[in-house]
This record gives structure tokens, C-alpha cells and sequence, in this order.
């Protein structure tokens, strides 16, 4: 270290924390630069609005994909937000501590699965039982809402209990003392002063469902269509990118990049909701 | 003069400590019993056995014998969460609920069934009248209490015991952190309060015992030396580690 010198150290340090920024910056820039003039130069209400997606023809309308990103992301918040909170409210307030201690790393370690892996899961065991069960093609919304319901559990829970467990325990106290049983302390008193925490831990896993693509792609059938049941097939904005872009050429490139941007804007004001709403809580602090 | 609380031979340990070594004494109704003593010596465990808040901390172990009105408190069938709407406690430090004033006040009188509107606004006014608290918020019930100052969160804790009508109060030094002013608000209520509640004030402040208290409990090591009347104990103690406690000699 006497080598480099106290600067030194500060300015290596400088260049790694700028190159992460830059790459971010740089994607940013590239996406951008690929996919709004295109946007333009079609039009952006047909680009957003229009249900044809034909790139041999040169149509090209993303609704249908809109639209299935949207319903996949919501069932995946249907399925993991309730799931994820309670099971939150569970380990952090009722269940004794070495339990916590055990089963909150092991949900964590759910995010470690590579996504290829619950895709396949999805496509062996959830997409033949829908199809057994509901009918339809089984791959489809239902069965992508529930892979992704399950992949998002680690985000939802684990940052649900450190937000609950940063509960003072005098207002435990306080309520316990004022003759409220646990479950009243819980919902009424626990849980609403962790509330900015678990509303955070949803949209970060929301924005890990919407930004999810291998998983989505294997089970969720990728038809180009707007979805009436959650028993139909669609294609989602990510897996438009992931399964076209190897081929695709000219305008049909430019348009996936555009797909990209839409995605990035969606993303970027999830982020945002996001970190206001852990802000406004360390602000009550 | 009956007895609110009678107690025998109550032991208590936590953490591995014998916080309470066998004490047995009768808590007399509608007065209030001031327990003194230093720090460590078992007065806030003794408060917290009356309504089994001790039990939050899960290390905590009790033997011995509770009876409030004849009844034993620690008997497996004895309801806990009825126990604590009828024993209050106001802890040494002022914790309100993270929620409005208003619902600070209502949150015992809500839990316990849901009386209307109405009769809550007015369990909302006698109550923060009765904690001298009325008039510095009657205008901002719907701001957080943790807004309030130290003193006034204090007599906000105090409110919302009196808003659940419990039969007993249990006050854990309410006025360690208070200024003389919001001390003497609490008192001058704890005083007035008395008529209509069984109170007993832990206080590491002997004279607020002497100002207040009608009973003294002399409180050292986790056993109680000496019990009686206020008079009694501050003129004319019977232990000399009574005497020698009161007249600040050591503690």
C-alpha cells in the first residue's frame, strides 16, 4: 500500500466506483440511442398502441406485449406479495427465533436457483398440471404468475422481515401492555409501522417480475396476443427481445431496442417508487 | 382497608438473575403505593408481575402467588389480555404507538370491543383531561404522537391507560426524563386519579414518594425491607436502611 500512497489508493478506488456508473450510463446511452429514433420514425402511438407485430411485413405494435408483461407481473404479485408478507409476519412475530434464524436464509438461498431452473420446473410440472386441471394450452399467464410469484419470495420476504423486525420492540410492548393480543399488536401496530418497508420489498420484486425473461420464456408460451384468460399463451416485452433479436435485422432491430426502452422507462420509475418509499421511512425514524 | 393485589411469596428471575426474592405484601385499593428504592432493586420487575408484562421477555421465570380481587393472576385459565386491560402500566420511558394522538387514546377502548364514535370522542376528552394533557392538544388530535414533546407523549401514555377504565394504574418512574413541570402535571393527576384507581408509582425520586404516595414500599436487592404508611416510613422508619436510604446516606 506504502506503494501507492493514500491518493493512489483514492483514485483506484474513484475508477471502480465511476466504471459501474458508466456501464450503467453506457447501456443506458446505447438503448436509447438504438431504440427512440425508431420510435419516432414510426410513430410512437402505433409503436405502443398497435396490436400487429409482423417484423416481415414491418408492422410493428407492442400492446400485445404491453399488455402481457403487465398480467404476468400483476399474477406474480398476486401470488408472491401475499405469500411473501405473510410468511414475513410469521417468522419475524410469531415463530420462535431460532426457526427464523434457519428458514430465513434458506428462502434467501431461492434466489440463487438460476431462472432456467424454475422455467423448467414450470414447463415439466405446473404447465402439464394446468393444462390437466384448467385446460388451455398450460403454458400460459397462470403458470408464469406463479413461477414468477414463487422467484420474487425472496425479495418480498426478506426485506419484509428487516423491515419488521426494525419495529422498535417498545411499541410491542407498548400495545401488548395496553391489552392487545399478538395478532392485534401485529396488524395493527407492527405491521403498519414496517408498512413503507413491505410496500419496497413488493416493488423491487415487481421489478424483478417484469424484468424476469428466461423463466417467462419457457413457460409462458409466447403467443403474440392480448390475453382474455389467464389461461392464454403471451409473449412479455422481455422475452420479444430475448427470443427475436438473434435474427433480427434493420427496422425488426431498431423496434426490439425500442421493446428495451419502453421496458427500461417502466423499470427506472418502479426504482424510483421504490427508493422514495424506503426513503420516507428512514426519514420516520 | 381492602387489598387490590395480594402477594406471596413472589419470586422472580430473568436472565438468569433472582430479580424478586420472595416478597409478600398486600396492595391496598384506591391509594397510592409508592415503591422507592435503588436501581436494581426489583421495583420495575414487581410493577411488571402485577400485569404480566415480565412475560415478554421469554428467559422469565415466577414462582410464588398473585391474587388481584381474590383471584390468582398467574392460574394457567387466568385471561392475560383481560388482565392487562384491567392493570395499565405506564413505562419509565414515554412510548406512544406510531399513530395520531386520537388513536393513541382509543387504540385499548378499540381493541376491547368497538364502542361508537361518540362515546370515543368523549373516553378521548375525559381521558387527556384527566392526564392534564386536554388542552395542549385538543386542536391537533390527528397529529402523530410521536410528535409531541417528551412530557406531553408521558401524559399521552398516562391517557390512553385511563381511556381502556382500567381498575389499577402502574406507573414505572413516568417522570425520570421529565422536566419539574410536566412532573408535577403527572402528579398532580396521579393525585386526583386515586379516588376512582388502585395506583402504585415506582419512582427512584423519594420525594416524589413522600409528595404523592399514601403507602411506601422500601425496596433493596429484590426484597422488600420495609412497608407503611408514607408518614410512617419518611418520619419514622423501623429498618435502619430505611432510614438510611430516605435520608440519602447511600443509593
Amino acid at each position: 500500500m506504502a506503494l501507492i500512497g493514500e491518493k493512489g489508493v483514492q483514485r483506484i478506488l474513484l475508477v471502480t466506483a465511476f466504471s459501474a456508473m458508466s456501464a450503467l450510463l453506457l447501456i443506458a446511452l446505447f438503448i436509447v440511442n438504438e431504440g427512440v429514433p425508431f420510435m419516432f420514425r414510426y410513430g410512437i402511438q402505433g409503436f405502443l398502441l398497435s396490436s400487429d407485430w409482423d417484423p416481415s411485413s414491418g408492422t410493428f405494435g407492442i400492446f400485445p406485449m404491453i399488455m402481457a408483461s403487465l398480467w404476468v407481473t400483476v399474477g406474480a404479485l398476486l401470488v408472491g406479495a401475499p405469500l411473501g408478507i405473510a410468511g414475513a409476519v410469521f417468522l419475524s412475530e410469531f415463530a420462535p427465533r431460532p426457526v427464523m434464524r434457519v428458514v430465513k436464509p434458506a428462502i434467501e438461498l431461492l434466489a440463487a436457483i438460476p431462472s432456467v431452473v424454475y422455467g423448467f420446473i414450470g414447463v415439466m410440472v405446473l404447465a402439464p398440471l394446468i393444462r390437466e386441471v384448467f385446460g388451455g394450452p398450460g403454458l400460459s399467464v397462470l403458470a408464469a404468475s406463479i413461477i414468477l410469484g414463487i422467484m420474487i419470495l425472496p425479495t418480498v420476504i426478506s426485506i419484509s422481515i428487516d423491515s419488521i423486525l426494525a419495529v422498535p420492540q417498545s411499541y410491542r410492548e407498548g400495545s401488548l401492555a395496553l391489552g392487545a393480543t399478538v395478532w392485534q399488536t401485529v396488524h395493527m401496530v407492527t405491521v403498519r409501522a414496517a408498512k413503507s418497508g413491505i410496500i419496497a420489498s413488493v416493488i423491487l420484486g415487481l421489478g424483478r417480475a417484469i424484468g424476469e425473461t428466461m423463466a417467462v420464456i419457457m413457460v409462458a408460451g409466447n403467443a403474440v396476443k392480448i390475453p382474455d384468460s389467464p389461461l392464454d399463451s403471451v409473449r412479455t416485452l422481455t422475452a420479444n427481445i430475448a427470443l427475436e433479436m438473434s435474427y433480427a435485422t434493420g427496422m425488426h432491430r431498431e423496434a426490439l431496442f425500442a421493446t428495451g426502452v419502453v421496458l427500461f422507462v417502466v423499470i427506472i420509475i418502479l426504482n424510483t417508487v421504490a427508493s422514495v418509499a424506503m426513503r420516507k421511512r428512514a426519514a420516520k425514524k | 382497608m381492602d387489598a387490590k393485589f395480594d402477594i406471596q411469596n413472589l419470586s422472580v428471575y430473568f436472565r438468569g438473575i433472582h430479580a424478586l426474592k420472595s416478597i409478600s405484601m398486600a396492595v391496598p385499593s384506591r391509594r397510592i403505593l409508592g415503591v422507592i428504592g435503588p436501581a436494581g432493586s426489583g421495583k420495575t420487575t414487581l410493577l411488571r408481575a402485577l400485569n404480566r408484562t415480565n412475560e415478554l421477555e421469554e428467559t422469565t421465570r415466577i414462582e410464588g402467588n398473585v391474587r388481584m380481587d381474590g383471584h390468582d393472576i398467574y392460574d394457567p385459565s387466568f385471561d392475560v389480555v383481560a388482565l392487562r386491560r384491567k392493570v395499565g402500566i405506564v413505562f419509565a420511558l414515554p412510548v406512544p404507538l406510531p399513530m395520531s394522538i386520537y388513536d393513541n387514546v382509543t387504540y385499548g377502548p378499540t381493541l376491547a370491543g368497538s364502542p361508537n364514535k361518540q362515546r370515543l370522542d368523549m373516553l378521548v376528552e375525559k381521558s387527556l383531561r384527566d392526564a392534564f394533557l386536554w388542552d395542549e392538544v385538543k386542536d391537533r388530535l390527528t397529529m402523530s404522537g410521536l410528535r409531541l414533546s417528551g412530557g406531553q407523549q408521558q401524559r399521552l401514555c398516562l391517557a390512553r391507560v385511563l381511556a381502556m377504565e382500567p381498575d389499577v394504574i402502574l406507573l414505572d418512574e413516568p417522570c425520570s426524563g421529565l422536566d419539574p413541570i410536566s412532573t408535577a402535571r403527572i402528579e398532580e393527576a396521579l393525585t386526583l386519579l386515586k379516588k376512582d384507581y388502585t395506583i402504585i408509582l415506582v419512582t427512584n425520586n423519594t420525594k416524589q414518594a413522600a409528595r404523592v404516595a399514601d403507602d411506601t414500599a422500601f425496596f433493596l436487592m429484590g426484597e422488600m425491607v420495609e412497608l407503611g404508611t408514607t408518614d410512617q416510613i419518611f418520619t419514622s422508619p423501623v429498618q435502619q436502611k430505611t432510614n438510611d436510604y430516605i435520608t440519602g446516606r447511600f443509593g
